[in-house]
């Protein structure tokens, strides 16, 4: 219906058509394109499958992440502190499972599964106290989240004194971290099926709808029976238990519990929400559009690192990139003012 | 300036003279809603020229379009004889016209005489000059005799105090036209009369002045001619002097109702569904109010907006807080209930403010009518959303109530008002209710969608469901309720039956009369 109205509105088709694409699809098949393009003139190595599961699996924590940030945003509010909450995670979880793997050495599956839980144990009680006080108290998620993030990041320094933590079971990292099914990185799977199952529970199931439904219109939707408290309350929770699983599996990785990772997760999961369509007011934004979101970062981040940028102008170049896509949003909203037929 | 005293009576104006503010033709269109239609509007120096109509008569709209900050879609505004266009409300105050809008344009968080000079700051060599504009504003209050200190936090005065600075604001600057919207709404008696005498001495100087008010008495105190609009248009211009109040209610009411209303062919009303007792709000909006609804009948709640009717049912509702008092909804007692705990008992209230209160703009017509009922069938199986019954249901609610365009996909944005409308009232039939109350049904709705949803209202009424109809549109209270109750300032005033429901005895206790 609206193809043949571009062409019966348009005798310089090309533009309408790149508009009416824009307007539909949003900024990020854009710069996808054109990001594959410019690093694979860049890079020989660049569009190889090899690079390219690199590419996925580099993008995992971040993906995870992001997938908890979308919540937060959808809802009409943002979580500051996923960064701290990776970092707590990590740190907690590190020590719970070197101190039990210490004490028992040959139970080396059950000091992996304590410690994990332990970790996320810790993340999601930073997402309790954000989703208290932005849900019960009103305070806005800004200083709510940023307040959390001090405070977490100042207990996992205060629990290591700033060392990384050593001592977990080797098979945590084999596992976890490098561990292969298929020739498939065992993360990826870890990220499919969170994928998978925050699609259900978002598009399947009525709750799902409410956090949308919330960020929406608060009021419409507690005058329609929404219990619009427990879902904020739900939403921070949500976003801290899927940040606490990339702090595990980043654990995995590094081998050593740390204090210091997740700094620049803020920024990157909202950049990748935010480039993936997701609304800062709250209400829109689908999940599969955040998940190529992050694989859109991870792909930019490595192809600067094969065309040898400089990890400085990295930096620069992603928050560049989140400016331009919330310019890019905002002039998508004046299209669909002028297009709306 | 001349000096004369300025009344229309004694013709010091000549009537062939360029009137002072002048529009030709003003159309305001919002998309889907024609504010204003073609609307001629003169305003000579020297004298209190009414604007008089209902809500959403197009008053506000016009005054906006004045005072500049509105630009009108058609049409042509002079000044003096000269045409002008004005962009912003900076424009209008280079022409000498302010103008007082019910929403006040202040700073809660800066002090009287800052919000005062706000924008026009005095300076020296680059600074703020804070003695000078100190000492004006001392002269602006002690001028209007308003008893304020300048260097008090706005967010520390009273309402009427607010209303004060606001109108001061406007004596800033050399005044040639003075909009005022409802300006005694929050003043005491003393404080009016002093607005009055003020008023007076401006239009002595040949400021002149345009006044909106639904109060008879400051008409006849203070009005010199009397435009009335009604749905964007213009009716008449009348002479404040020699117009009796009746006139004025016919001219501001008189449209031709017989279309837009169906037959009210309810059956006798059966057992009761709502009852309420002696119910107060904690900030007395609502003020010991006692009313009952039955089932298959409609029962209207009239008065001026804050009367206390919207509250009432609100606080009923459980989107309010209750003081004192009991709700009844079919012999159980629900007060203090929350909406989703009075939705699932079968008490749907539907907002006045659509916009801001009941639709999620930026998402589609199919989940805003599914969203009160993703609970049940045929939307969910209380677990997992049905996606095809939804979209089935939707989909055959968008025939039945005419959605145009029928796409349940599309935004509700991007539907016009009275389709926004239809949107939200489509979520009445989404699962079974034992009683609904509509806020305001058809504000910002045209008169087209307006008669279907008024047989929507009484569709539903006589498939024996209670309903509640919220208006301050005093034609629906007439001919679309079977028994009316009417507010004013937060107590139900009067309970009016089908017999006695005419326009008289709802406006005898609708506006402040003479005699109040």
């Amino acid at each position: 219906m609206s193809g043949n109205t571009a062409t019966r509105q348009s005798p310089g088709g090309a533009a309408d058509f790149v508009k009416r694409l824009f307007v539909k699809l949003g900024i990020l098949p854009f710069l996808l394109v054109i990001a594959v393009i410019v690093f694979t003139l860049m890079s020989d190595n660049f569009l190889t499958p090899r690079n390219l599961m690199n590419v996925l699996r580099q993008s995992v924590y971040l993906m995870i992440v992001s997938l908890g940030q979308m919540m937060a945003l959808l809802t009409g509010g943002f979580d500051l502190s996923v960064g701290t909450i990776l970092a707590l995670s990590s740190v907690v979880g590190a020590m719970a499972m070197a101190a039990f793997y210490a004490a028992f050495p040959d139970m080396a599956g059950l000091a992996i599964a304590l410690g994990c839980l332990a970790g996320v144990a810790a993340g999601v009680s930073i997402g309790v106290v954000n989703g208290i006080g932005v849900a019960f108290f009103n305070v806005s998620p800004f200083m709510m989240t940023l307040g959390m993030a001090s405070v977490g990041f100042g207990i996992a320094l205060f629990l290591t004194g700033g060392v990384p933590v050593y001592g977990m079971p080797v098979a945590f990292g084999d596992t976890f971290g490098f561990g292969m099914l298929f020739g498939i990185p065992a993360p990826i799977y870890v990220a499919a099926i969170l994928v998978l199952a925050l699609y259900a529970f978002l598009y399947w199931t009525p709750q799902g709808r409410y956090f949308y439904a919330v960020g929406g219109n608060l009021k419409a939707a507690s005058l329609s029976g929404i219990n619009t408290t427990g879902t904020l309350f739900y939403t921070y929770v949500l976003c801290a238990l899927f940040a606490a699983i990339a702090g595990m599996l980043l654990t995995a990785r590094l081998d050593t519990g740390e204090a210091n990772i997740g700094a620049s997760m803020p920024l990157e999961s909202i950049a990748a929400c935010v480039i993936a369509g997701v609304s800062l007011r709250g209400g829109v934004g689908r999940l599969e559009n955040v998940v190529l979101g992050a694989l859109f970062i991870g792909l930019v981040q490595n192809g600067m690192n094969l065309a040898r940028i400089e990890s400085y102008l990295q930096t620069v170049v992603l928050g560049a990139l989140l400016i331009l896509a919330v310019i890019a949003d905002q002039i998508r909203l004046r299209y669909v003012a002028s297009l709306k037929d | 300036m001349s000096n004369e005293p300025a009344s229309t009576q004694e013709g010091m104006q000549p009537p062939a003279a360029s009137p002072l503010l002048q529009t030709k033709a003003v159309t305001k269109e919002y998309p889907g809603v024609r504010a204003l239609d073609a609307v001629d509007f003169d305003l000579r120096p020297g004298e209190v020229h009414v604007l008089f109509g209902e809500n959403g008569a197009g008053k506000s709209t016009l005054i906006s379009i004045l005072a500049g900050a509105n630009q009108p879609s058609a049409g042509q505004l002079f000044f003096r004889g000269e045409p002008i266009a004005l962009q912003s409300v900076h424009d209008a105050r280079a022409y000498g016209i302010s103008a007082v809008f019910q929403e006040f344009s202040l700073i809660p968080q800066m002090t009287v005489e800052e919000n005062l000079f706000l924008g026009a700051e005095h300076t020296r060599g680059g600074f703020v000059d804070r003695s000078r504009i100190r000492r004006e504003a001392l002269e602006i209050l002690g001028e209007l005799g308003f008893a304020l200190r300048p260097e008090q936090r706005v967010d520390r005065l009273t309402r009427a105090e607010q209303q004060m600075v606001e109108i001061a604001k406007a004596f800033r600057s050399d005044l040639s036209v003075l909009i005022l919207d409802e300006p005694t709404a929050s003043l005491t008696n003393h404080e009016t009369d002093h607005l009055f005498d003020l008023i007076a001495q401006l239009t002595k100087r040949g400021v002149g002045i345009v006044y909106i008010t639904h109060r008879m008495a400051e008409i006849r105190r203070i009005g010199d001619r009397i435009t009335v609009l009604r749905d964007g248009r213009y009716i008449d211009t009348v002479d404040a002097a020699t117009t009796s109040e009746d006139d004025l209610v016919r001219l501001m009411t008189g449209r031709v109702v017989g279309g837009i209303f169906p037959a009210l062919d309810l059956a006798e009303p059966g057992a009761s569904v709502l009852e309420v007792r002696n119910l107060t709000t904690p900030d007395e909006t609502v003020v010991d109010a006692s009313v009952n609804v039955r089932a298959g009948e409609i029962v209207g709640m009239a008065g001026l907006v804050g009367s206390g009717k919207s509250e009432l049912m609100q606080a009923c509702f459980g989107a309010g807080p209750v003081a004192s008092g009991t709700v009844m909804l079919k012999g159980r007692d629900v007060t203090g209930n929350n909406p989703r705990r009075n939705i699932r008992a079968g008490f749907l209230y539907l907002p006045a403010d659509r916009r801001n209160e009941g639709l999620m703009m930026m998402r589609s017509v199919r989940e805003n009518v599914a969203l009160a009922s993703l609970d049940i069938a045929p939307f969910s199986n209380g677990i997992v959303m049905d996606r095809a019954g939804e979209r089935q249901m939707v989909a055959a609610l968008a025939g039945r109530l005419n959605l145009s365009p029928p796409r349940i996909e599309r935004a509700v944005d991007h539907f016009s008002g009275g389709n926004q409308q239809k949107a939200m009232l489509a979520r009445s039939l989404t699962r079974h209710y034992d009683l609904i109350v509509f806020d305001e049904p058809t504000v910002g709705v045209d008169v087209g969608t307006r008669a279907s949803i008024y047989e929507f209202i009484v569709g539903l009424a006589r498939a024996g469901t209670a309903i509640v109809l919220i208006s301050s549109d005093l034609p629906e209270i007439l001919h679309l309720t079977t028994r009316a109750y009417v507010f004013y300032r937060g107590r139900v005033q009067a309970e009016l039956q089908a017999g006695d429901l005419t326009e008289e005895n709802v406006l005898a206790h609708f506006f402040e009369r003479e005699a109040a």
